[in-house]
């Protein structure tokens, strides 16, 4: 007999085999998620070893210092969302709001940076098919017939970062929910899965973002933060 | 994750960390390291990526199944990378 029938679904004998089928299906969810981005990955590596020289040049005229501030807010956002977890375990109702608050506040924070940053690469003429000037390219030593290679990494740095982007959308949602349903104190040390597995997903959208920072914004030696 | 509660210490020594090497790996895109910039962006972003999935993401403290599907999405990323670099980047070595 199940120790607590309230917490225990019907199909799970304990609640820890339960929470261990919660963590299981979360993490393959992630898996297929690693296949997502992975065919990003993989493309832009069979094009960065074939074009290293427009790759190089393109990723030089992104804005590294939003780049770098969002790589630190997102990583604070991932302590805030560490911190709700030990909050929901030690039974702190009050601190667990107030992370799972700030970490969905971090993540706006990060998209309103991300928005300034579309905002001045359109700007500055690097959006293929919007805005953008094949002469830039040339007389930056680029022959003419390659700069198709610099729009194709100005592309999978929109289509990544915005790919990105939306799974950022999706967590903040979920912390949302997840904030509403803490502040009526639907979780505790014993009731703590959806915010444990909401946890990994976030943590995940933030490895991705681990590997897109030196991938799209650091190739090459830099002259200048934005 | 197992029953075990992870102690708020350790989660802000891996943040340090994590920060620590944020601004490790922004500040030598300004050194001139040629072909070096790669690797070594690669080997801090494993070594950041590694400190959230085990000490944030639990995984040290977690079961073999979730060690185990967390290797085989490494694994099918591995067949991913590894067979269709080994198409593009050996491409150039036929003269044609």
């Amino acid at each position: 007999m199940p120790a607590e029938p309230t917490l225990v679904a019907h199909h799970f004998d304990t609640l820890e085999q339960q929470r261990e089928a919660d963590t299981l299906g979360m993490w393959v969810f992630l898996a297929t998620e690693v296949m997502v981005f992975g065919a990003l990955f993989t493309g832009y590596a069979a094009y960065r070893g074939t074009h290293a020289e427009e790759f190089e040049a393109a990723s030089r005229h992104l804005n590294v210092l939003i780049g770098g501030v969002n790589t630190i807010v997102l990583l604070t956002s991932s302590l805030t969302m560490a911190l709700s977890v030990h909050a929901t375990r030690v039974g702190r109702q009050r601190r667990l709001v107030t992370c799972l608050v700030l970490t969905a506040l971090l993540g706006t924070m990060f998209m309103g940076f991300k928005a300034v940053e579309y905002y001045i690469d359109y700007r500055d003429n690097l959006v293929p098919g919007l805005a953008f000037r094949t002469s830039d390219w040339t007389e930056r030593g680029l022959r003419a017939e390659n700069v198709r290679f610099v729009q194709l990494f100005l592309l999978f740095y929109y289509i990544m970062t915005g790919l990105h982007a939306l799974h950022l959308t999706v967590g903040i949602g979920l912390l949302i929910v997840l904030a509403v349903l803490a502040a009526r104190g639907r979780f505790g040390p014993e009731y703590y899965m959806p915010v444990e597995v909401s946890g990994l997903y976030w943590h995940f959208v933030d490895v991705v973002w681990i590997f897109l920072l030196p991938l799209l914004y650091l190739i090459g030696t830099h002259t200048s933060l934005y | 994750m197992s029953e075990r509660i992870v102690p708020q210490r350790t989660y802000y020594l891996v943040f340090l960390l994590l920060i620590a090497l944020t601004v490790l790996t922004v500040g030598m895109s300004f050194v001139h390291l040629g072909a070096w910039h790669g690797v070594l962006g690669l080997v801090i972003a494993v070594c950041k990526a590694l400190l959230v999935i085990l000490f944030f993401m639990h995984v040290l403290y977690s079961s073999r199944l979730t060690w185990l599907v967390l290797l085989a999405s490494l694994l099918w990323l591995a067949i991913l990378l590894a067979l269709t670099l080994a198409d593009f980047l050996t491409r150039s070595w036929l003269a044609y």
